[in-house]
């Protein structure tokens, strides 16, 4: 008899010494993995820290109200924010309608066929391309030719970047469109195109919009696809025909430099340009949150 | 007309990404005709004679971004997993978008951030600790040599990795909530630890996906320049030394195509490279595409 007792209790020291290592292998693990966010959230704080710690310093008025000036003799970052502010708007205005067609395309006209697959696939792959890559593009097919850097091939550049994000997010937002309120329009006569602009557009207006921000905050901080573009211009100059200056760029010199008054701009650039890109992002997400 | 145009500009995406391979090839083909394959393999970057090889920047590409994904993939899993399973469901939201928001730094900011702050912190602890403890091991020390600069592949890696955490945690996150409950409850009812309901049945049931969001990290990675060209420490040298300085392909674009002349060999041998790391990141982020998609379509 003793021995038909004696089996079970040795099972069960064995299932009680197994329970206890899974649940100390499912603590580690999970020990581990809050430990991963907290190492995540500690990258965030200190780029942010650092920023504010470096930038906030040399932050004045005169950093908006003086252009670039050679070492040693104080000026701020008026031309570079000025050319960044043109850039990035000249080529949001350029890319997004091409990305707002193509996206509306995917989603309206071009239903599962063929072209539209490769049109989705290729934009895609187009939105994490390397930018530097889009630099070297626009370099060959805008700089060279015409012989020179300009403000226009530097907005060409940030142009091509800005297409797949609209393209991406105009799609997803126009599927969410009910295709319940596309029919009760068509039943009223109404020919496509004016469905898809009269009401389509306006229902996913938000989402639509969340897009091009989300466009404006990637490209406003590009700095590699206008190394070969607008390449970048101490003094001040508005022409679009002419090398324009950028806040990325002016930071990427400055910082390089072994001036210190240099190296305080490049940090102030820095964080005016990650202050500008967050809040937007911020801002595209309460868009969203907002319309959902 | 309004049908049209919408489908001209799905054409012109097409034509722009056709463009793109075919401008950087026609700019590409001097230094393919003067190299031939010998481009590939040759460790030689000599301007002044005229030599031009690839090897010793498409290796640091390879390298920094490999070490990227290593230091990347398990901390993107914990994040992913801690917002999925473990974190109290009022506090996952700020957290995603906390993590998100790392996406949004530009490069030029982890430039600076990894140039003033974290190669100081490689070159004074982290480096010579670990020359010190792990540097005499035979092979493994090979790997952990020489002066620490602060600067070099590693670094690199490491900050690489804190740029793409954001991608592979978004789309592991996403991919996880995606397991249908009833699975997951299933496991849970048969008596399953969180990570052994994680390890046997949200990963195999989202593995195509999961690796689709490494792919899509790696991509990211290979073609990073501003950030990488900070801390790479630009210098054409192969070595076994992850704390030796390097370079990659896109951080020698940068710093070499303002210097050359145009139509000479050295700005084709950029462009050449320029193809080389553009065909790489296309192979890379399509078969990421297409490993995310069917995931996609279930939605």
């Amino acid at each position: 008899m003793s021995t038909t007792i004696s089996v079970p209790v040795k099972d069960l020291r064995v299932a009680a010494g197994l329970s206890r290592r899974r649940k100390r292998v499912n603590r580690a693990i999970q020990a581990l993995c809050t430990i991963a966010t907290i190492a995540g959230l500690l990258f965030l704080a200190s780029i942010l820290s650092t920023l504010l710690w470096r930038g906030l310093g040399g932050l004045s008025l005169t950093v908006f109200t003086e252009t670039t000036k050679p070492p040693g003799s104080g000026g701020g970052l008026l031309n570079p924010i000025i050319g960044s502010l043109i850039q990035t708007a000249l080529g949001t205005a350029i890319g997004t309608p091409l990305g707002l067609l193509a996206g509306t395309y995917l989603a309206e006209y071009g239903k599962g066929s063929a072209l539209s697959n490769a049109v989705r696939f290729i934009s895609d792959v187009l939105l994490a391309a390397p930018s530097i890559l889009i630099g070297l593009f626009v370099y060959e097919i805008a700089v060279d030719p015409f012989g020179g850097f300009s403000g226009l091939a530097g907005s060409i550049a940030l142009a091509v970047i800005v297409i797949p994000i609209v393209v991406r997010t105009t799609e997803d937002m126009l599927r969410l469109v009910p295709g319940s309120m596309r029919e009760a329009a068509a039943a009223l006569g109404a020919p496509q195109w004016k469905v898809i602009v009269l009401i389509c557009y306006r229902a996913a207006r938000g989402g639509i919009l969340t897009g091009i921000l989300l466009a404006i905050a990637r490209v406003a901080g590009e700095t590699a696809p206008l190394l070969f573009t607008s390449l970048g211009n101490l003094n001040w100059s508005l022409r679009l025909d002419q090398p324009m200056a950028s806040l990325p760029i002016t930071i990427y010199q400055y910082a390089g430099s072994a001036y210190e008054d240099w190296v305080q701009l490049a940090w102030v650039g820095s964080l005016l340009i990650t202050v500008g890109v967050l809040a937007i992002n911020l801002l595209a997400r309460t868009v969203v949150q907002g319309r959902r | 007309m309004f049908a049209a145009a919408a489908a001209s500009s799905g054409v012109f995406v097409l034509a722009l990404l056709g463009a793109i391979i075919i401008v950087l090839f026609i700019g590409s083909l001097p230094a393919f005709r003067a190299f031939g394959a010998a481009f590939l393999v040759s460790p030689t970057w000599n301007p002044v004679k005229q030599v031009f090889g690839g090897a010793v920047p498409i290796y640091g590409t390879v390298v920094s971004s490999v070490l990227a994904l290593i230091l990347a993939v398990p901390l993107s899993f914990g994040i992913a997993f801690y917002l999925t399973e473990l974190a109290p469901v009022w506090i996952r939201y700020p957290i995603g978008t906390a993590i998100e928001l790392l996406a949004a730094i530009p490069s030029i900011i982890y430039g600076m951030w990894g140039f003033f702050v974290i190669v100081p912190i490689m070159a004074q602890y982290v480096q010579p600790a670990i020359i010190g403890t792990v540097g005499d091991v035979p092979v493994l020390g090979d790997l952990f040599q020489g002066p620490p600069f602060g600067t070099g592949l590693a670094t690199a890696a490491f900050i690489l990795a804190v740029m793409i955490i954001p991608f592979i945690a978004a789309t592991m996150r996403d991919v996880f909530l995606s397991v249908p409950v009833v699975y997951k409850e299933s496991a849970y009812g048969v008596g399953c630890t969180t990570w052994e309901v994680m390890r046997s049945i949200v990963l195999p049931y989202t593995r195509v996906s999961v690796t689709g969001g490494i792919m899509l990290g790696l991509g990211r990675a290979l073609g990073e320049t501003m950030a990488v060209t900070f801390v790479i420490g630009n210098t054409n040298r192969i070595s076994p030394n992850l704390f030796a300085n390097g370079n990659t392909i896109a951080s020698l674009v940068a710093l070499e195509f303002p210097e050359s002349q145009a139509g000479s060999l050295k700005l084709s041998a950029l462009l050449a490279l320029g193809f080389l790391l553009f065909v790489i990141s296309f192979a890379v982020l399509a078969i990421s595409r297409l490993l995310l998609r069917p995931q996609r379509d279930v939605k």
